[in-house]
């Protein structure tokens, strides 16, 4: 894998490597120093105190040498690779200037209890710091029940907050200027009530859609692959993204309808290379499907985001990033032609990783996630969520929000790595790894590609029978204690004793509070204009005609999630899974 | 020869997180156990009909959600309705301590946290399942094959 060298670019312009080239008389004279080195210091060394393995990787299992030298990127093209940040390909940073004109913004995600339990969060941590909003929803909302639905027992208000009108989400955003601050919102298939609930929330606070900036999560591709939040048959839940993305690109060019996520699959299992490579090829699969409306790639290109994850390798981080940044470059340019700069720069996202934090010594975790939040800021991440040291426990506490909100701001204001741009560029092995990682993620779509793309990949199980094995093969090393977890599997505490810390606690009324707030809401409305323009809802998606509209005429008038969801559910049906294990 | 120990690896509610459930469905099948998994977002009595149809000795329940409290007692009570209450039941995920004890008072058979083997669940089941385990032929190691679906008389899998 190290050796694979690029196929010819026509358009390359003369190379240039990231070091001036040595003159070949300079390089032989790095190899037979290096030659000299392995030869003698090493070998004497290794004599007195072997290598800790005969074999070092990284988390994805690539190979990781002892040490990286300008030998390892003197095929590298710095012009056509690596460049400067917001030039193509973008693999420095998507703007020229980065943390040094604006930091990442901190986004600390919230969402428990009822819209009120939540608003409290929110202006708790605007009011320590945080620069960004986002919002997670529990399971009923996710999945499309209301709070008043058998199948919501036990789960209201749980993972996240509840919503069931738009009489929530207004509650969530109580005395909050959407206007001025950007809202994300964590919910997939779903995601087009939501987004219409918030469009018709700032309408009555008399907020102009062309002002709203923000992100709806919207990507139902990784629900079948890994996160499994779905309702709809996967052609149908296409069509739902498309129409979110078509009417705001139109309406609201400040917003982005989508955050083509990696983190749930690096979470369900992944290696990084398949993350980014499974995340771009779903980004394929929603370029494709807009286009298929007649749009021009720049005209909505530029509104994509991405959303990967922070996990524990700390330079395959920074590298997958990195190479990440350059294939999406060079996809938009090359395979879809377009032309616009802002329509090939990756914007991203990143949140440390859940699944690495231990429920055993939870303190441990502070610094897990202030390493893995720091390999997202080299990584340059556009917005960043750490976080809570109980995540493994419970949702996170505000104290634990609070340490995670500080880590951020740590990183930025304390240890000064925001004021150069890409400080690990130009380094051997970041460098190496980034093409390294660049040609696993190519491979990956080329396969892709070959099974009729994301989609049919994902009707096939192609993603979910990947993942499936590099989750169990993870599990093993874990078990066998191949991969270290301080304080698991490693280092444990002959004492047993952990520091007590105390977790978030749900309040067991907030369901019953949900439900009797429900039918208040459905009391008061007008029952008969609420199912006039759930009918209109259900011709519309007979037809071809945009969803956004006529959802929006439903939320208006206060008809449910739960009923919406319901309406289109008996012209789209159901997905049904065949899982694999 | 004797039958094989028979486990039923469910997910109930709506949490879709089913990377712990697949690993340990795999790992028991890999252990030689015969494994049906019922796919996502069961409701408990829907758990129960496919144990008793599918005539397991033990059950898995995997849950992240935190609704383990209003989920489990119902596919207990469920189990004793239907005359099953000898099928062991045992709950994984993320389940604090105090609802650990809980759970095993309200007749769970055993409670695994995040952080447990796979190899101490394996063991559980072969000290603790009705069945003598006879440690039936192993299939393929490493091969993926699809999840043989509880038999869910025509449930929309909602």
């Amino acid at each position: 894998m190290a050796t694979t060298r690029k196929p010819a670019r026509p358009t390359a312009p003369p190379p240039a490597a990231v070091n001036p080239k040595p003159a070949p008389g300079e390089s032989n004279r790095i190899a037979g120093a290096r030659d000299d080195w392995e030869s003698r210091d090493v070998r004497e060394a290794a004599e007195r105190a072997p290598e800790r393995r005969a074999q070092f990787e990284t988390l994805s299992g690539l190979p990781v040498k002892r040490l990286y030298g300008p030998a390892d990127v003197d095929a590298l093209d710095y012009l056509e690779d690596v460049g400067f940040p917001g030039r193509y390909p973008y693999t420095r940073g998507p703007y020229p200037t980065m943390y040094r004109s604006r930091p990442w913004t901190m986004r600390q995600i919230a969402g428990y209890g009822t819209g009120r339990d939540t608003n409290a969060r929110l202006k708790y941590l605007i009011a320590q710091g945080q620069t960004g909003i986002s919002v997670d929803f529990d399971m009923p909302t996710l999945m499309g029940y209301d709070s008043d639905d058998p199948r919501a027992r036990g789960e209201v208000g749980r993972e996240g907050v509840a919503v069931d009108t738009i009489e929530d989400l207004a509650d969530i955003l109580d005395g909050i200027d959407i206007g001025a601050i950007s809202v994300s919102m964590t919910i997939n298939p779903t995601a087009w009530i939501l987004f219409s609930m918030y469009v018709a929330l700032a309408e009555q606070r008399g907020v102009p859609a062309q002002a709203l900036s923000g992100t709806v999560q919207a990507d139902i591709l990784k629900e079948y692959i890994a996160q499994k939040e779905w309702i709809y048959p996967i052609p149908a839940a296409m069509r739902i993204v498309r129409d979110l993305i078509v009417y705001s690109v139109e309406h609201l060019p400040r917003y982005n309808p989508i955050n083509i996520s990696g983190y749930h699959i690096r979470e369900a299992g992944a290696t990084a290379v398949q993350e980014a490579a499974f995340t771009l090829a779903n980004g394929i699969a929603y370029v494709e499907e807009v286009r298929r409306t007649g749009l021009d790639v720049d005209a909505f290109a530029p509104r994509l985001a991405f959303y990967f994850i922070a996990e524990r390798d700390f330079f395959e981080e920074v590298a997958k990033f990195r190479a990440a940044r350059r294939v999406w470059a060079k996809i938009m340019r090359d395979r879809f032609g377009a032309r616009r700069p802002e329509s090939m720069r990756l914007r991203f996202h990143c949140q440390t990783a859940g699944s690495s934090l231990t429920a055993r010594e939870p303190i441990n975790n502070i610094a897990r996630t202030a390493l893995q939040a720091l390999s997202a800021v080299l990584g340059g991440a556009q917005s960043l969520h750490a976080n809570g040291m109980d995540e493994a426990l419970a949702i996170p506490s505000e104290l634990a929000m609070k340490v995670a909100l500080r880590t951020q701001q740590i990183i930025l204001d304390e240890t000064r790595v925001a004021n150069t741009i890409d400080p690990l560029g130009g380094g051997y092995f970041v460098e190496s790894l980034t093409d390294e990682i660049e040609e696993a993620i190519w491979a990956y779509l080329r396969r892709i590609d070959d099974l009729g793309g994301a989609v049919a990949a994902a009707q096939q199980n192609f993603f979910q029978t990947e993942l499936a094995e590099t989750a169990y093969g993870y599990h093993r090393q874990k078990e066998r204690g191949e991969l270290t977890v301080v304080g698991v599997n490693k280092y444990l505490d002959p004492s047993g004793g952990d520091v007590p810390i105390a977790l978030h606690e749900v309040d067991p009324g907030v369901e019953a509070q949900q439900r009797e707030r429900l039918a208040r809401v459905k009391r008061a409305r007008d029952g008969a204009e609420v199912a006039r323009r759930l009918g209109a809802l259900a011709a519309a998606a007979r037809g071809d005609g945009n969803l956004i509209p006529p959802t929006l005429d439903a939320v208006r008038a206060r008809a449910t999630l739960g009923e919406i969801v319901r309406a289109l559910r008996d012209v789209f049906g159901t997905y049904v899974e065949q899982p694999v294990f | 020869m004797p039958q094989r120990i028979r486990v039923l690896m469910a997910k109930v509610g709506l949490d879709g997180h089913d990377r712990g459930v697949k690993v340990v469905a795999r790992a028991l099948r890999d252990a030689g156990f015969e494994v049906v998994y019922t796919g996502l977002h069961r409701t408990p009595e829907e758990v129960a009909v496919a144990a008793v149809q599918e005539d397991v000795d033990v059950i898995g329940v995997s849950i992240l959600s935190g609704a383990h409290m209003a989920l489990v007692p119902p596919l207990l009570d469920e189990l004793r309705a239907s005359d099953a209450a000898d099928i062991k039941v045992l709950v994984g995920g993320v389940i604090p301590e105090a609802d650990r004890t809980k759970l095993r008072d309200l007749g769970a058979a055993a409670v695994f946290d995040q952080d447990a083997t796979t190899d101490a669940i394996v063991e559980w089941i072969r000290a603790h399942a009705g069945r003598a385990d006879p440690g039936g032929p192993r299939r393929e190691p490493g091969a993926s094959a699809a999840a043989r679906p509880a038999s869910d008389g025509g449930r929309d899998g909602v």
